[in-house]
């Protein structure tokens, strides 16, 4: 029926490829500070991530050459990331990345997941009481009343201190939670009339219905524990617990002598590795980065304009 | 816990409540209908009727409990010589004193001022910037060029503050790219990195790279739900490309633009503290000092707990009323804000 309705519509037409008939063609000069805007932007973003990628590629002899740094490797090479993996530093911390992650994630969707669900439905509480919590979470606790609690807790130089102040965030509750109330309450009540409990309709009727969301918001909090810096450099002393993100710090921001504290002798120059170790912690944000376009733009919109 | 962007977007929920307080409860069925007042279950009854469902909130309460709200409380220590080995419980209440030193002491004065000034210069040039780019690509023809923009320019908002200085200094910093090429071509490096003087420069490109793009998101959702008849009128009227986004463009995204300038007041204060704790040994701590960066060092690196929970406590206050006053000046200029004005 809707495909009826749009193609009697002359009016679709106007949308694309052609400008609609009652506006007028910009002038040239418009025209052109527009396009030069839009190309010096994103030349901005990809030129340094292109130059870190290629550097961390080149070989020593382009490297020497260029003076350190390269936009386009001629002999491609893998010795920079050899040489990072020989030593037992990038590996741990990649390996404690990921396992923060992985974690994290689980959690933080369980917590929300049920969290979500409970207050888009219990009628225990009303709405205000919600609300009031919503609005409370608009302020942060402070950074020294949070650092005592964790050190109460006894989760300095603990893993669960990287993950546990990350599980619960306000913003993807809220999309959550607002996907949840979207959900008709008929299926629920029917379900409910089949004898199904509360865990038995979030696990077998919820949830399947909602599988988009979770992954988005599953996404946004893996990106979240993937990047996060500070949390780790209050919390963790033991070198052998620093996730990507802390070395990174460490070795290539304050550049302290990367390739001594890596324990490794160089063989490529120092720069190289550098960009091996930003590549490393670059990549997976890459790789998911297509399925978050693809999907945020509607979280968010969900969250912040609709209402 | 949670960057700014994400969490800004959570108040609007707040708006929502006169308009959708009907309709849930049409939605759970029997259980409750506001309004029409039907025979109230006993509270024992209900609490046995929601027993799994307020099961369920447990896991998210605990956390609330344990990295919120007692933290918050937490903040008491603000108000005492707090010792780590005596503990809350055991350490000297002081009153006020550790505000008064604070005051006194130019280092905080100092961090406080250089926060306000920062935070004027994102303010007035950060803010800008995702409304332009929004527009500029809200009136691109083609949908293939505006995707592609679009995927690039999202990207930078899901690294880390880490990468990105990391970028930064590869190509601004004293030995990166362009001062190389600079080199090259016999002229005379420009510390872009290090130069305190133009630090708040420096920290607004970054937040640009970062997040202009992404920030630009909300701006195109208020774009396309203008009502696009309104500008065919408009244009049938005789009236031109400006004349239209002034009268009907702007207009259409006040309320957008007042929601989100009352966040950014309201979050002012903490400017950017990863970006500044990254940067502040380049650019030294006259430069670099804020608030936050302030708390950190005096707090947990210099073990100054009371002093630096007052430093969070002031800020936290601070930031509170200028939450506050903002949303009052919106509801001056008939705005919504953050809440409808009246919350039932």
């Amino acid at each position: 029926m809707a495909t009826t309705l749009f193609a009697r519509k002359p009016r679709e037409l106007t949308y694309n490829p052609k400008r609609p008939v009652w506006k007028e063609k910009p002038s040239a000069l418009y025209q052109t500070v527009k396009a030069v805007v839009l190309i010096v932007f994103s030349l901005s973003i990809l030129t340094p991530i292109l130059l870190v990628v290629s550097t961390s590629l080149a070989d020593t002899e382009q490297l020497v050459k260029a003076g350190g740094f390269v936009l386009w490797p001629e002999r491609p090479t893998l010795e920079a990331y050899a040489t990072i993996f020989k030593g037992p530093m990038v590996l741990q911390s990649l390996g404690v990345s990921m396992l923060v992650t992985a974690v994290g994630t689980i959690l933080a969707l369980f917590v929300t997941i049920t969290m979500a669900y409970a207050t888009s439905r219990t009628v225990l509480f009303g709405r205000p009481v919600i609300l009031a919590v919503l609005f409370t979470l608009l302020f942060a606790p402070g950074l020294i009343p949070s650092f005592l609690m964790i050190r109460q807790l006894g989760l300095l130089d603990s893993l669960w201190s990287l993950i546990l102040p990350g599980i619960f965030g306000a913003f993807n509750f809220v999309v959550m939670r607002s996907f949840f109330m979207n959900i008709p309450g008929e299926l629920i009540e029917s379900a409910r009339i089949d004898g199904a409990n509360d865990w038995q309709i979030l696990w077998r009727i919820v949830m399947p219905l909602s599988k988009a969301v979770i992954a988005v918001v599953g996404l946004f909090y893996a990106v979240g524990f993937w990047n996060s810096f500070f949390n780790a450099l209050l919390y963790i002393n033991d070198h052998s617990k620093w996730p990507i993100q802390l070395l990174l710090r460490n070795f290539v921001v304050q550049g302290s002598g990367a390739a001594d504290q890596l324990g490794i002798t160089t063989t490529p120059p120092p720069q190289s590795i550098q960009m091996a170790v930003v590549v490393v912690a670059l990549v997976p944000i890459l790789m998911v980065y297509p399925f978050l376009q693809k999907h945020f733009a509607k979280g968010v919109i969900t969250g912040a304009v609709k209402g | 816990m949670n960057s700014t962007t994400e969490q800004a977007p959570a108040l609007p929920e707040a708006r929502r409540v006169p308009a959708r307080a009907g309709g849930k409860a049409a939605g759970s069925g029997p259980k409750k209908r506001k309004g029409s007042k039907p025979p109230q279950q006993s509270f024992r009854s209900r609490l046995r009727r929601d027993k799994q469902m307020l099961l369920m909130m447990v896991p998210g309460v605990a956390f609330l409990l344990l990295f919120f709200y007692i933290p918050i409380l937490g903040n008491v220590i603000a108000f005492q010589d707090y010792q780590p080995y005596l503990g809350i419980g055991d350490s000297l209440w002081v009153g006020w004193q550790n505000f008064v030193d604070l005051f006194g002491n130019p280092d905080f004065v100092h961090a406080f001022w250089n926060t306000l000034y920062l935070a004027a210069w994102q303010l007035v040039f950060l803010f800008p910037v995702p409304l332009v780019l929004a527009l500029i690509v809200d009136s691109l023809i083609s949908t293939r060029v505006r995707r592609i923009f679009q995927s690039i320019a999202y990207l930078p908002h899901f690294l880390s503050w880490v990468l990105v200085i990391a970028f930064f200094q590869q190509m601004l910093g004293g030995a990166g790219f362009v001062n190389n090429l600079l080199r090259d071509w016999g002229m005379d490096p420009i510390p872009f990195m290090t130069n305190p003087e133009t630090f708040p420069v420096m920290v607004v490109v970054q937040m640009i790279w970062k997040d202009a793009g992404w920030a630009m998101i909300i701006f195109l959702a208020a774009l396309a739900s203008i009502d696009a008849s309104l500008y065919e009128a408009a244009a049938a009227d005789g009236a031109g490309r400006w004349r239209r986004m002034w009268h009907i463009t702007l207009p259409g995204l006040r309320p957008v633009i007042v929601l989100l300038l009352i966040l950014r007041i309201g979050d002012i204060l903490s400017v950017g503290f990863e970006q500044f704790i990254l940067q502040r040994d380049a650019v030294g701590a006259g430069a670099a000092e804020v608030l936050d960066t302030f708390t950190y060092y005096t707090g947990v690196v210099g073990g100054g707990w009371s002093s630096g929970a007052a430093a969070g406590l002031a800020k936290g206050v601070v930031s509170a009323l200028l939450i506050y006053g903002a949303n009052k000046l919106a509801h001056r200029f008939g705005e919504d804000g953050i809440f409808a004005k009246q919350v039932r």
